[in-house]
């Protein structure tokens, strides 16, 4: 069952800005533009790695998720990880 | 190399070297006011070369070398030798420019505070900058604005004022007593004149400027402004800026800093005589 | 000369201290061209100079220092992309040394990243990698088809987003070349990183940077290579390490580029040698930069521009790719 981590803490500067977060990732010198759910996404996945099951339920838990969408996070998840951000262990 | 002249605008010296006297001859005239590299070491090389060596004499043909290059990039005619020169710094800059933020803008001070102006190609920010010089502005530069990591502010690289086409003639107007370069035609981007920055411009060129209002002007529209968020301000800067990622964590810093503090407009204008009275008024309203 | 300028402030670093300011540009202008800019900032660091060099040294520095950053990140992902297939990835060249924290890291530009897999497994790294958001450099089907079929490493792939180049090899010479290494043995002598990734042993990679420097190429970027072998040699040398390089350079065939290597760099870099008529010759090459820092001595570098792809190729393909090469107006670089 593929789990998933965020990046450690110390590796992201997180900004927010009017309607965009920026996370400037230390490890990689990159700068990601986002905005929700990412900079929660990255929160909930910031401790133990956690199956897509269970970051959708610790999202819905912590954030009032209007429509829980398991394909929409699946994706979201995908791409976090092609950015680096996230990492599937 | 034949022929090399050194010379320093704002906090960055070159050295140039040129297979041809001429356009060597041409900097020397209109960079004269302009200070050597500190220690006479130059931050950046530039060469103008003739790619095969009978390009050095028939329909003789500038290649452009130095520390920084792009492959491919396409020869200039002996004639626009001085564009070729100005176009070789200006890719060291782009490529090799470490120390400071570098922003593709063009930047005028007054009080001590920045007026910044970016955009697209054509959208008039060397134009506005040349103009708001003639009137009592210092000019900080009409191509890049450095924005200094450590303390916010910017500062100038006030190198020759590239004009283009019909803003060849406006500028003359209002350029009482300007110096200029040749006037250059055929070249890529149509014809191109080049304007030394006033006396003033260039003696002040060490003193940075505290970033006060940045503006994102529109050239040919009927006259029309908005408020231009920090995220979207972010943004923009990033796409003009060609060493954001290379400075990494002090770049971010470098440019949240500035967008958090800054306000920003985009303002288009049908004419450039709106565009200075837009000018004049957001600047007294927001800096 | 610069070329020989460059050299004689990396051997001796405290002699910047005699240059002018005319002196000082032709270094810093030869040192950018020779990809060593941030060697000689760590090399000099600290000593007396004028405040323009300070400045341009320290940017260099910082520079690199970034490169260094980017360059691990890529390792990391491609980590992560071929972790799941389970073969083992080597890291070479640059990226080996910063990941690896040996002396020829220190200041070292790192370019693309370089690993080598299992010839066997070099398909399954493709597709994992490509799945993984890289694509090819939109390659012209002729040099496609003839890197597939002779060259030494996958066409190079660069990253969708991030904008990087890997090149994936499975041997360290073209499988035209006259020398053929033991791959499998490179492989498998392989020493493990924290995170799974592996460096040859130091022996390993000097005869990686000697096989490059000579047989691999036209010497380009030869005098940072002789200067990753003297980094090399420094940090592991002595009497056991001369032994397993011995071992380890007939294993793959590259005795006499070694020696080479090595006679070049303690004649550049260290107590001096006692240089063969060729070594002279290579010598020759390496040091020619003028103060502008571009290549002098024209017919030198076509001659090993020439041998380069002659030690690539058997002559009959050699002659048959470059009339190809040429009929499309391609010209070796100026």
């Amino acid at each position: 069952m593929t789990r998933y981590r965020a990046a450690p803490a110390a590796t992201l500067r997180i900004v927010l800005l009017d309607v965009l977060t920026l996370v400037y990732h230390r490890a990689s010198g990159i700068t990601h533009v986002v905005d929700s759910p990412v900079p929660e996404m990255i929160e909930v996945l910031g401790g133990v790695p956690l199956t897509l099951d269970e970051t959708l339920a610790a999202l819905a838990a912590v954030h009032d998720l209007i429509d829980p969408d398991r394909n929409a996070l699946a994706a979201r998840l995908d791409e976090l990880v092609a950015a680096g951000l996230v990492e599937a262990v | 190399m034949r022929h090399s002249t050194q010379l320093r605008i704002g906090p960055v010296g070159f050295r140039v070297g040129s297979d041809w006297r001429a356009p060597v001859a041409l900097l020397d005239d209109l960079y004269r006011d302009y200070p050597p590299p500190q220690d006479d070491i130059p931050d950046f090389n530039v060469r103008l070369f003739a790619a095969r060596f009978w390009r050095r004499w028939l329909r003789p043909s500038v290649q452009i070398g130095g520390d920084f290059v792009i492959p491919d990039a396409a020869p200039l005619p002996l004639a626009q030798g001085l564009l070729a020169a100005e176009m070789a710094m200006n890719l060291q800059m782009a490529l090799g420019q470490r120390r400071y933020l570098l922003l593709h803008a063009s930047a005028v001070e007054r009080d001590g505070k920045a007026l910044l102006m970016t955009g697209e190609s054509g959208a008039g920010k060397s134009t506005l900058a040349a103009l708001l010089m003639t009137r009592g502005w210092r000019l900080l530069g009409d191509e890049f604005v450095l924005l200094d990591p450590a303390a916010g502010m910017v500062h100038g690289f006030p190198r020759l004022i590239s004009l283009k086409n019909e803003a060849i003639g406006v500028i003359e107007r209002e350029a009482k007593g300007g110096r200029w370069g040749p006037l250059l035609e055929g070249t890529p981007k149509g014809a191109i004149r080049h304007l030394v920055p006033d006396v003033r411009s260039i003696a002040a060129m060490e003193q940075p400027a505290t970033p006060a209002l940045v503006l994102f002007p529109s050239f040919g529209f009927e006259g029309a402004e908005r408020e231009v968020f920090p995220s979207e301000c972010f943004v923009r800067l990033t796409q003009a800026s060609t060493n954001y990622v290379t400075l990494g964590e002090a770049g971010f810093d470098a440019l949240t800093g500035l967008v958090r503090g800054l306000p920003a407009r985009a303002i288009d204008y049908p004419d450039t005589k709106t565009a200075i009275a837009t000018v004049e008024r957001l600047w007294g309203e927001l800096a | 000369m610069s070329g020989a300028l460059l050299a004689q402030m990396l051997r001796d670093p405290a002699s910047v201290e005699a240059l002018d300011a005319s002196g000082w540009t032709g270094l810093l202008a030869a040192a950018r061209a020779e990809q060593l800019i941030g060697t000689l900032a760590w090399r000099v660091e600290g000593l007396a100079m004028p405040e323009a060099a300070r400045r341009v040294l320290e940017d260099a520095r910082a520079t690199v220092e970034q490169g260094r950053l980017v360059a691990l990140w890529e390792a990391e992902m491609a980590r992560r992309a071929l972790a799941p297939a389970g073969m083992p990835v080597v890291l070479l060249k640059g990226t080996a040394f910063v990941a690896a924290g040996l002396s020829a890291g220190q200041g070292r530009q790192i370019g693309d990243l370089d690993i080598l897999v299992p010839r066997e497994r070099i398909e399954e790294a493709e597709a994992a990698l490509i799945a993984a958001g890289w694509e090819w450099v939109k390659p012209d089907p002729y040099d496609d088809d003839y890197y597939r079929r002779w060259m030494h490493e996958l066409p190079p792939l660069i990253h969708r987003e991030r904008d990087r180049m890997i090149d994936v090899h499975h041997t360290i010479l073209p499988l035209t070349a006259r020398i053929t290494p033991d791959a499998a043995a490179l492989i498998d002598s392989g020493v493990a990183l924290e995170n799974g990734l592996l460096v040859l042993p130091p022996e390993g990679m000097v005869v990686h940077a000697a096989a490059h420097l000579f047989a691999d190429g036209d010497l380009q970027g030869g005098l940072r290579n002789l200067w990753d072998i003297r980094c090399l040699t420094d940090e592991f040398g002595g009497t056991e390490f001369e032994l397993k390089l011995a071992a380890c350079a007939a294993l793959h065939g590259l005795t006499r580029e070694v020696e080479r290597a090595l006679r070049l760099s303690d004649h550049l870099f260290g107590e001096g040698a006692d240089l063969t008529l060729a070594d002279r010759l290579y010598v020759r090459r390496l040091l020619a930069r003028d103060g502008w820092g571009r290549p002098t001595r024209k017919l030198t570098e076509f001659a090993f521009y020439l041998r380069g792809h002659w030690l690539r190729m058997p002559p009959l393909m050699l002659l048959q790719h470059l009339w190809t090469k040429w009929r499309k107006g391609y010209r070796p670089a100026g």
